[in-house]
Formats: C-alpha cells, sequence, structure tokens
C-alpha cells in the first residue's frame, strides 16, 4: 500500500493522540505541528516505523506576535525515499525560554543545522553533542534573525524607507 | 539567556589531547591550520588539524568566513530582489540557484511557465552544472598535480559563461529569469554559440578524460581515499553526486520531477564506495549525461512564448514602459513589490550542482517573505568533513575536500 498522506496521518493520530495538530496539505506536502516534547518520538516514528530515512531540513522560524508560549518554532523536512513522500512539521516552543531536545543522535546532518538554528535564533537544542555559533563570531551576543533586529542600523538618516510607502517588518510603524 | 558555558577553544581540547599522547606514548602531536585562506581550500574555510606527523588525528572545522546573511536579507526584499542573492550561493552553478528560487515563487504564486521557457530552464540548468561539474574535476586534477587537463577544459566554461552573456547580460552572478519564465528568448547568435559548443565540448572533453581518469598518479591519490559508506552518507545529509558516489541514486530531477524533467531520458549514475575516484567519476558521467538532456532539449524545443502571461508578477517589455501607461504602472507595482502575494509556506527544491538545493519559503502575504531559508547541500555534507579525514594524510585531505565541492558561498550563504 502506498504511503500516502492519509496513511501519514493516520498513523501518527493513532500514536500521538492530542499532541498531534493542524495537518495542511499545502503545496503537496503534509504539514503538522506536534508537541514540543514530541520532536524526538516523531522523528524516531517516521525514522524507524514509516520509513522516512532523510533529515531533508531543520530551520527556526521567530514569531513575535505569538503568546509567549508559541515564539518560536523548529520546523523539520522529512522525506522518504522509497515511498517519495515529503513531510513537513513544527514545534513552537517558549519565546523567553526556546528549549527543545536535539534529534542529532537519530540523524547526523542535523548536528549542524541545529547549531545554525541556535546561532540566529537562540535556541537551545538539549543534548546536543557541540552546540555553539557556527557562521557568526563566538563572541557575539544578538541571535541575528530574530525579528527584532533589524536589518540596517535604525538611526540613519540619510535613507528614509517610509518616503517611499515601505515599512520594514521588523521596525515600529512610527 | 545562555545556559551554555563557554566550551573549550579548540587550542585548550588540543592542548589537553596532545599533553596526554605524550604522557602515554611519549609522540609529538602538533597543530596545523589549514586555511582560512589557502591555495588547496578553494574558498574560505578553516581547518585546525591536530597532526601526528603527517597524520590526522582530528580536525575541527571553522565556518562562516564569507557569510552574508542571505535569510535576513532576504527577510527585507521582495521576491525579485532575492534573485541576487540566491546566485551568489553556489556561483559555480547560478542559474540552478535562480530558477530554484524562481520555481519556489511560481509554486506559490501558482503559476504556470510554458513548454519552451521550461526547456530553456532545463538547457540552461544543465549547462550551469556541466560548469559545475568541470571546475570540480578539473580542479581536482588540478590538486593531485596535473595542471594540463584543466587548461584544456577552461575554456569550455568560458563558452558556457557566453551562453549565460547572450540570455541575461553576466556571465557569474546571473541574475537569470523571471517569475512566469525568462526574461528574453536566447538569441540566434546564443543558439549558435550553444550548438558550437555542443560540437566542440565533447572531444575536449575525451581528451580531458583519457588524460586524467586512468592517470596512474591520479589514480593513486583517489582510489580509497575518503570512501563513505551509503548509510553513513544518509545519516549524514548527503545528496548530489557525493551521495550517488557512495551507491544512492536519488536524484531530484527524477524524484520529483521539475521544469519538465519527465520529458527526457538520462542516466543517473552512480558509485560503489563512494570515495574521492568515485565521486570524480560520477561527475565526469552526470556531465555526458547534461549534454544528452541539452540535445534532446534542442531538439525537440517547443515553438511559444518564452514566458507565462502574468502581468502581475512579470516585468512588461521596456519599450512599454516608457510608451505606456499601463505597462509603466505594472512596473512600477512589481518593482516596489505591491502585487498581491498569497500566504503560505512552500518548500521546493532542485537538483543544484551540489546536491539538493531546498527553497522553504514563509509568506505571510506581505511584499517580503515573512522567512525564506536556504536548504544548502554543501554546508549539510560539509560536517562529514571531519568523520572522513581523521586517520587519513594530509595530502588526502585535500583531495577529499577537493572532490566534495564545497563550494564558501553555498556553505556560508
Amino acid at each position: 500500500m502506498a504511503l500516502d498522506y492519509t496513511v501519514v496521518q493516520e498513523k501518527l493520530t493513532a500514536k500521538f493522540g492530542e499532541e498531534v495538530k493542524d495537518f495542511t496539505n499545502e503545496f503537496s506536502m503534509l504539514a503538522f505541528e506536534i508537541a514540543s516534547d514530541k520532536n524526538v518520538e516523531a522523528i524516531h516514528f517516521f525514522r524507524d516505523e514509516l520509513g522516512f530515512n532523510f533529515l531533508t531540513d531543520v530551520c527556526g522560524i521567530h514569531y513575535p506576535d505569538n503568546e509567549t508560549a508559541r515564539q518560536f518554532a523548529v520546523v523539520y523536512h522529512l522525506h522518504n525515499w522509497v515511498e517519495n513522500v515529503r513531510v513537513r512539521f513544527k514545534v513552537f516552543l517558549n519565546g523567553a525560554n526556546p528549549e527543545v531536545e536535539s534529534v542529532a543522535s537519530l540523524f547526523a546532518s542535523a548536528n549542524w543545522q541545529e547549531r545554525e538554528t541556535y546561532d540566529f535564533y537562540g535556541i537551545i537544542f538539549n543534548n546536543h553533542p557541540d552546540l555553539k555559533r557556527i557562521l557568526n563570531m563566538d563572541e557575539m551576543v544578538s541571535f541575528p534573525l530574530r525579528k527584532e533586529f533589524p536589518l540596517e542600523d535604525g538611526n540613519r538618516t540619510d535613507k528614509d524607507d517610509r518616503y517611499f510607502g515601505r515599512i520594514p517588518q521588523n521596525t515600529n510603524a512610527n | 539567556m545562555s545556559q551554555i558555558l563557554a566550551p573549550l577553544t579548540i587550542e585548550e581540547k588540543y592542548a589537553d589531547m596532545i599533553r596526554q599522547r605524550e604522557n602515554e606514548d611519549g609522540s609529538e602531536l602538533s597543530i596545523l591550520n589549514l586555511g582560512p585562506t589557502h591555495p588547496a581550500t578553494h574558498g574560505i574555510f578553516q581547518n585546525v588539524l591536530l597532526m601526528d606527523g603527517e597524520r590526522i588525528v582530528d580536525a575541527e572545522p571553522t565556518i562562516g568566513y564569507i557569510h552574508r546573511a542571505f535569510e535576513k536579507i532576504a527577510e527585507n526584499r521582495p521576491f525579485y530582489q532575492i534573485n541576487v542573492l540566491t546566485d551568489r550561493m553556489n556561483y559555480c552553478s547560478s542559474p540552478i540557484n535562480n530558477f530554484g528560487w524562481w520555481m519556489t515563487v511560481e509554486k506559490l504564486l501558482n503559476v504556470e511557465v510554458p513548454k519552451r521557457a521550461q526547456y530553456l530552464r532545463v538547457i540552461l540548468m544543465e549547462l550551469a552544472r556541466i560548469s559545475d561539474h568541470l571546475i570540480c574535476n578539473s580542479i581536482l586534477a588540478v590538486d593531485t598535480g596535473a595542471f594540463t587537463g584543466f587548461l584544456y577544459v577552461m575554456q569550455y566554461r568560458e563558452r558556457i559563461y557566453e551562453i549565460y552573456e547572450e540570455l541575461c547580460g553576466a556571465r557569474l552572478t546571473t541574475n537569470m529569469g523571471r517569475i512566469g519564465g525568462l526574461e528574453r528568448d536566447l538569441s540566434d547568435t546564443g543558439f549558435r554559440k550553444l550548438h558550437a559548443f555542443m560540437k566542440d565540448f565533447p572531444p575536449a572533453f575525451k581528451e580531458f578524460e583519457a588524460l586524467v581518469s586512468r592517470n596512474r598518479i591520479f589514480m593513486d591519490r583517489c582510489v580509497d581515499v575518503g570512501g563513505i559508506s551509503a548509510e553513513k552518507a544518509i545519516g549524514y545529509g548527503f545528496t548530489g553526486p557525493n551521495l550517488r558516489a557512495a551507491g544512492v541514486d536519488y536524484d531530484v530531477r527524477i524524484a520529483t520531477p521539475y521544469s519538465s524533467y519527465q520529458d527526457f531520458q538520462f542516466d543517473i549514475p552512480v558509485g560503489k564506495s563512494g570515495d574521492t575516484y568515485d565521486r570524480y567519476c560520477v561527475r565526469n558521467e552526470e556531465i555526458w549525461q547534461s549534454m544528452r538532456i541539452i540535445e534532446q532539449a534542442l531538439a525537440n524545443l517547443p515553438e511559444g512564448p518564452y514566458h507565462a502571461d502574468v502581468p502581475d508578477y512579470y516585468l512588461p517589455p521596456k519599450m512599454d514602459v516608457y510608451n505606456n501607461m499601463e505597462a509603466l504602472i505594472y512596473h512600477f507595482k512589481i518593482v516596489m513589490g505591491e502585487v498581491p502575494v498569497p500566504k503560505g509556506e512552500v518548500y521546493n527544491c532542485v537538483e543544484g550542482g551540489n546536491g539538493e538545493l531546498g527553497f522553504y519559503l514563509v509568506s505571510d502575504g506581505s511584499r517580503v517573505p515573512y522567512r525564506l531559508h536556504f536548504r544548502r547541500p554543501c554546508f549539510i555534507y560539509y560536517q562529514a568533513y571531519t568523520d572522513m579525514i581523521k586517520g587519513g594524510l594530509l595530502s588526502d585531505a585535500i583531495v577529499i575536500l577537493s572532490s566534495l565541492n564545497v563550494i564558501a558561498g553555498e556553505l556560508d550563504a
């Protein structure tokens, strides 16, 4: 039986119940959300039970407008090469203290991708083999992909985008 | 915020290991800096090596020397301005990055690309693959001491760049394509140059292969050097030629065909042991397969428009912009990012020169992406490098690095 998205969804719901939710099928990829303490279990389940043998991608997203408990998300893309099925799922993390379990023990490729996510968002991956900055310098204190960090110095006076009707996303409207 | 203790610096870590080994058996380990700027690393990345004579005991890669925060910049730019960021990632095969980005946007905007544009894109992407693999393999030969082969084939990369020039005016950072197709049809001169390339390149490349592939010295340097098993390669997130050299026939062009790749007949070469020689052979064979694809695309190139009819996203011709009110309005709206963009999250991937090049685009309906993440194949598989060089010789480490085709721009984004 081919592994289509309804099968994946049924198996996931049977296994995780209430902790997996918000299934969507957008642009022909199944996406859902899972409780933040279940990410390792979920990836383990996908790898060993459903045959998703490849961790395509790990990355973070910052949602500063959400309530505190859901201000960060870590996004995982998984791929089953035999059935050629892809899924994407998110875990939402607390904005004040974003912490999640590392999956580097299941997929070695997660190692640097989690370091990158830590580097840019400050998301702590517990039990990561070597969690430190990767692309930015070690002395840096900020996490530059968070939305509160403007791309440019806000005090620049020679360049005011407001005159062109542009308001960058990460600055105040006035 | 930071619950993490400052980790030991590499020097401190290695100083401990050196002392320990000295106490154990009196051997004298030493630390060697390979890079950040070293002619043999072909890019700016550093490896701090712990050496026992000429053998590598341990290695610690440091990357990020040309990090340019593309993901942050992309959150502040409309779609058209992001294209110039993508071709600065893998600058050896920029058209693949460009079209990969356009296909992501087209998926989000639900734009259907006409057949002719799809075929032309395939031609350009395969030319890019040829130039990417060509530089990798010929430089691998240079790193083993064979300079001549490199000179034989390098002029053909130049010929490929001239074909790019006919389409977009640029050579290295091409900024090619538009939403829905191409900025212009390939000119007659472009087709002439392409046909001339198709005729002249195979003999030259055969000559290169005859010089290098079965060369005794080259084989001694490459066979059984830096091998990686299929399971390990998958675990480390290998894709592209490096994975196929390990014997796994995963190719995005076959798994999820895009831009009409399903119309073409071509083979996916695979290696066996995943060593440097296999990687070299896989890339060589992929060049021949790319030639096959281009031949088929040229033979079956459909007539018709070279871009989709999407005035909301496709820039109107300059002539109209200056003479026609409506075109001017559309031009203004597109450039200022005032066109409607749907909300949604889309992941799209193409087979880049080094593997699965993915774009994860989160759009919140505004003029700029809410989040754009590039899945850079180099970045993901380079973490296996430490594992591959441990226990080997320093000279092998150079050859392995060269055969992995790590492009600094893609590594650091």
